[in-house]
């Protein structure tokens, strides 16, 4: 019953799509949490080396659209198809409404284009779990997750990848309900630190963004530069590297 | 011969359409409703070719519908026009265009601002404080230039939609004697009275 994506077990199961989540557990850890001020996204990079060219690529979180942000777990290249369809469609709505597509609308149409490869076509599901960060005028600042099956949900606080369980109960030990950007930044350094094979945290491993209004009510989204989450680790005594690990 | 107009107020628009239903010389029904409620807070306003009018106009008004059913959220003034006005321009180039003339009035429950469209069968749209489609347009446009400000109260909206009526009654050579006259605030739309 493997073989087949479009094709249930006896037990009522979709063993592709299972097995879609199962490679996405092995990937990278991604969290995001909402503060009543703005929402938090960090993830671990899994590929690091002194040679990568940091500044211009970027391996875990992504923008779709001036108001959503995403972070990835998964098959990288699963994940770049997808963003790519994404912000098309973001793109499309602007063109069609002459406004930023609200958020939820965003992740249902991903959602749906994941649930068809899961149907019908008889191609394997994509390997990629999203965490989506936007801000929109209906609804405020919103989280939302989906996974391989094309099931999505709304969250105060999620995480995806590798150790996603763990930090998921460390999140809901700490979150508070009215919890500001600042300590949400704070959190999200501080889990993602316990949840994480190394023992100190470094920018070298670490992608870091936010997703606030500025002065003027527009949605700002800021992607932390290397030393700028440097200086964050520190502030927060959680590490911050300065010695590189030899390869 | 059709006359529409639209005048923004502080937290409302005022819309106004004459109601007769007319082919040449003959006038056909003196109670035509020329308007059509897109959802809870925005209403279209539409002239032009006797068929493509309502048939343009249901179609958005369905379209629109669909969009609130659909994503739990209605959409802004601003996205139905823009929506609208791309409808335009595609039949533009189409083998037979939508031959429509139209005003798009809403009030926009997220931003609490009302916003006014004017927009042509070529695809043109503009927002606009008032607008007016028809000969009347020529009649009335200074009028509103002469007295219309931003904060308009209801009550001063429609002593100025009286003015121009008042204007074509006098002025315009065809007898348009009966208006249907709506509001739409963050309460909906109503027709009015004045």
């Amino acid at each position: 019953y493997d073989a087949r994506t479009t094709i249930f077990s006896p037990e009522g199961r979709l063993y592709q799509v299972e097995y879609a989540m199962e490679a996405i557990s092995h990937a990278g850890t991604a969290l995001g949490i909402l503060a009543s001020d703005g929402i938090v996204i960090a993830a671990e990079k899994k590929v690091t080396s002194k040679l990568l060219e940091q500044t211009t690529t970027s391996e875990k979180i992504y923008l779709l659209n001036d108001n959503v942000i995403c972070g990835v777990a998964g098959i990288t290249a699963d994940a770049n198809y997808l963003i790519n369809y994404s912000r098309q469609i973001a793109q499309n709505y602007l063109y069609t409404y002459g406004e930023d597509i609200p958020v939820e609308q965003l992740v249902q149409r991903l959602c749906d284009l994941k649930q068809g490869y899961t149907q019908y076509g008889g191609l394997r599901p994509f390997g990629v779990s999203f965490i989506y960060a936007g801000h929109d005028s209906h609804y405020g600042f919103q989280l939302y997750h989906s996974d391989p099956s094309g099931n999505y949900g709304g969250w105060k606080a999620t995480c995806i990848g590798a150790n996603n369980a763990s930090a998921q109960s460390l999140l809901k030990q700490d979150y508070k309900d009215e919890i500001t950007l600042k300590e949400a930044r704070e959190l999200a350094a501080k889990v993602l630190s316990k949840t994480m094979d190394s023992t100190t945290l470094s920018s070298e491993k670490l992608e870091f963004a936010t997703l606030s209004l500025n002065d003027e009510g527009k949605v700002s989204y800021h992607l932390y530069k290397p030393d700028e989450i440097d200086a964050l680790l520190k502030d927060f005594d959680l590490g911050g590297a300065q010695d590189r690990p030899t390869e | 011969m059709e006359f529409l107009i639209g005048i923004t107020g502080k937290d409302f628009v005022l819309t106004a359409a004459d109601t007769s239903a007319a082919r040449s010389i003959t006038v056909m029904k003196s109670n035509e409703d020329k308007s059509c409620d897109l959802n809870k807070h925005n209403i279209m306003l539409y002239s032009g070719e006797s068929g493509d009018t309502v048939n343009f106009a249901e179609y958005i008004q369905r379209n629109v519908r669909l969009y609130g059913i659909r994503n739990g959220i209605e959409l802004t003034p601003k996205a139905a026009a823009t929506f609208t006005r791309k409808e335009l321009a595609t039949s533009l180039r189409s083998r037979h265009p939508y031959s429509v003339f139209l005003l798009i009035a809403g009030y926009d429950i997220t931003t609490s601002k009302p916003h006014l469209y004017w927009i042509d069968y070529l695809g043109s749209s503009a927002e606009v404080p008032f607008a007016a489609h028809g000969y009347g347009a020529y009649y009335c446009l200074s009028i509103l230039d002469r007295y219309h400000h931003p904060n308009l109260t209801l009550d001063e909206a429609k002593d100025l939609i009286k003015k121009c009526i008042n204007e074509l009654k006098s002025r315009f050579i065809v007898n348009l004697f009966d208006f249907k006259i709506k509001v739409t605030d963050q309460d909906g739309i109503r027709e009015i009275t004045i």
